[in-house]
């Protein structure tokens, strides 16, 4: 399956800020995150399709995974 | 008592007079200072019922006990008054470096009295008072303002003035400060205009006393630490800005575009604060007393300006459907120097390009510059021509509900108690559509922040489209607010820090006993003295709501699309929590339990 994994802010540092990856039906969030050797402490906010979401949800073909790390404002 | 230095200056503008009086310190004690104690100097002494722009209001400049002194953020100061846009109490908060001058300078207040005959300026040099003639100043945009006066009075003088807007009674806006911070929103520089009184400038050379200094190094120590590792102010905020939030906004699907018109924005990422420090950004900058810094400096083309904030990306980008951070820049750095809230500004320029859009703003009114969403250099021209009330600007530069009322359509005002609403659609963000609602000074965010627990997870993750305990978490928001605002930190701090260690700092530097219960039930009681004041200035009590838009219609793109606001269910539930009546007017028992009765 497809997915699209959406970067933000400092996870950008030395990554792409959006890249496809081709994983295996089932996969979680925590694969994504090993894949793109981000640890889960860095990971703040986690949208699926805009969604809140888990890191040990399984993820489905064409999701869009939006990564961020702590970020504040206002 | 440290902290507080005990005195207050009051200024009759009209006798061109001032007097020294001593501050109240049982009225401190239980408002703390900041908005909470100048709102009840306010409110004890001007009838409640008086037009905003007449001499009869008064305009109050407030430091907080913790202003001016060696804690984490310590340089805020507020503008109290009644708003000439919303008919609410007033209170604007600003960074920079002027408020702890003025507290240096020996004074926890300025009360300004009257209306000067011709313009005039307040010089504060330490013990050193005067009312000068501002003439020379007078149609001159906030920089020039600045630059004069620190050629006349030195460079070390601190400069607070109103630009064109504010001298011709824009009812949005703002006092500038050092250049390029703004107590901006609900007009507070209207009153100042109204009053002719065009600057105050302030240099000070003392020191704020301190009760417990070795206390306070050991909790202010404990303090910075927390916010130097905690992920948003130690990093986030610092790195990127208040604009960071572009990006996770839109990915919420809660940003809105177009005048409220979508909930997403193509042009995100090309507005975002990445692209901010990528392209822009020249260097970060910190008001007084500052460990996180969230300031910016940027460039674009020969301009280099302080700026701009999340909140202004989104009103000059998505809000008007323009995806040029440049223009967005430049459209920045206009408000601050024609003296306009950036919020209401732009959201008010987006207003008039739905008129536009949907033909109530005909081709022959515009002038040459239409009022199509995504145009840049409409943004940038309107801005101007808002500040200076030139052409259709002048029905602009009475903010968005005004505009649109005058066309017929106040419902494509996107405001509440006609204040423009900030850049967050609450039908996704359930909680921050009842703070929105009951927000006392009309649609704002900093009122009470649910974006934070619902959005960003700070100091825990809350459903965002769940009701559960949401109005319970507005009000401990709302109270806990306006007790930091008083207290003269900045609200920035409260991403790290706690109830108890605002008490501990406050007991450090005034010699008090609070604990963090005492010090939030604080912020409660200002909360229902601002709500008192409110029903007695007119404020209806069904004013507690959302613009149609959000109220009748779901979310129709992106990722929250379906989702409404259920205003229905929250609001009577907060009523209860709050102890106030089905209607939302404080009992007398809750009046009573608080010392406001």
């Amino acid at each position: 399956m497809i997915i699209e994994v959406r970067l933000f802010a400092t996870l950008r540092e030395n990554r792409q800020k959006v890249l496809q990856m081709d994983l295996i039906e089932g996969s979680t969030t925590e694969e994504v995150l090993s894949k793109l050797n981000i640890a889960p402490a860095e990971v703040a906010i986690l949208l699926i399709n805009g969604r809140d979401g888990l890191i040990d949800t399984p993820l489905k073909d064409n999701d869009v995974l939006s990564i961020f790390p702590p970020v504040g404002g206002g | 008592m440290g902290g507080y230095t005990g005195k207050i200056i009051r200024v009759d503008l009209t006798n061109k007079s001032f007097k020294i009086e001593a501050l109240d310190l049982n009225l401190a004690k239980q408002y703390i200072g900041g908005r909470g104690l100048a709102e009840r100097y306010y409110i004890n002494e001007v009838d409640a019922k008086i037009d905003a722009l007449s001499p009869e209001n008064k305009l109050i400049f407030v430091t907080g006990p913790l202003s001016g002194t060696p804690t984490p953020t310590g340089g805020r100061y507020m503008v109290v008054t009644k708003s000439p846009l919303t008919g609410t109490i007033a209170c604007s908060n600003s960074g920079g470096r002027w408020g702890a001058e003025l507290k240096l300078a020996g004074y926890d207040m300025i009360i300004i009295e009257g209306k000067a005959e011709a313009p005039v300026y307040i010089n504060i040099n330490d013990d050193e008072i005067s009312i000068k003639d501002a003439s020379h100043l007078w149609g001159k945009v906030t920089s020039e303002v600045t630059k004069e006066l620190n050629a006349e009075l030195g460079d070390k003088v601190k400069v607070a003035t109103i630009g064109p807007a504010g001298e011709k009674l824009s009812k949005i806006a703002a006092v500038m400060n050092d250049i390029d911070r703004a107590a901006g929103r609900s007009g507070v520089g209207a009153v100042m205009g109204s009053k002719n009184l065009k600057a105050i400038t302030v240099r000070g050379t003392g020191k704020v006393a301190i009760s417990n200094p070795e206390k306070l190094k050991e909790v202010v120590s404990s303090c910075n630490k927390k916010i130097r590792e905690n992920g948003v102010t130690g990093q986030g905020l610092p790195t990127y800005g208040t604009a960071v939030l572009v990006n996770i906004i839109n990915e919420n699907g809660v940003f809105p575009a177009n005048n409220w018109q979508q909930s997403t924005f193509d042009g995100a990422e090309a507005t975002s604060g990445e692209t901010l420090a990528e392209k822009y950004l020249v260097k970060r900058t910190g008001c007084y007393g500052c460990p996180i810094a969230c300031g910016r400096h940027c460039k674009v083309d020969d301009l280099e300006a302080g700026g701009p904030e999340y909140e202004t990306i989104w009103g000059f980008g998505a809000d008007c459907g323009v995806s040029d951070l440049g223009a967005v820049i430049k459209a920045n750095y206009w408000c601050n120097e024609m003296g306009l809230d950036t919020i209401s500004a732009a959201t008010t320029i987006a207003a008039a390009m739905e008129l536009y859009q949907k033909g109530y703003i005909k081709q022959e009114d515009v002038d040459g510059v239409p009022l199509e969403f995504g145009n840049a250099d409409a943004v940038l021209e309107w801005t101007k021509r808002m500040g200076t009330r030139q052409g259709l600007g002048d029905k602009l530069a009475e903010g968005s509900y005004r505009l649109c009322e005058g066309y017929g359509v106040p419902e494509f005002s996107m405001s509440v108690k006609k204040q423009e609403l900030p850049a967050y659609d609450p039908r996704g963000i359930q909680g921050q559509g009842l703070a929105y609602a009951t927000s006392n000074r009309g649609g704002c965010h900093v009122r009470a922040y649910l974006i934070s627990p619902e959005i960003l997870g700070l100091p825990e993750k809350l459903d965002r489209f769940s009701l559960e305990g949401k109005a319970t978490w507005v009000k401990i928001f709302q109270d806990f607010t306006a007790a930091i605002d008083s207290s003269g930190l900045c609200l920035f701090t409260s991403f790290a820090m706690g109830a108890q260690d605002y008490a501990d700092i406050y007991n450090a530097v005034c010699g008090t006993e609070l604990t963090g219960d005492t010090f939030i039930e604080a912020g409660e009681r200002i909360w229902n003295m601002e709500k008192v004041y409110n029903l007695e200035s007119g404020i209806k009590p069904e004013e507690d709501t959302l613009p149609s838009r959000i109220l009748n219609e779901a979310i129709g793109d992106g990722p929250s699309k379906g989702s409404s606001v259920r205003l229905d269910v929250l609001l009577p539930e907060y009523y209860e929590v709050r102890g106030w009546d089905t209607r939302g007017i404080p009992s007398e028992d809750k009046l009573v339990s608080l010392g406001i009765k």
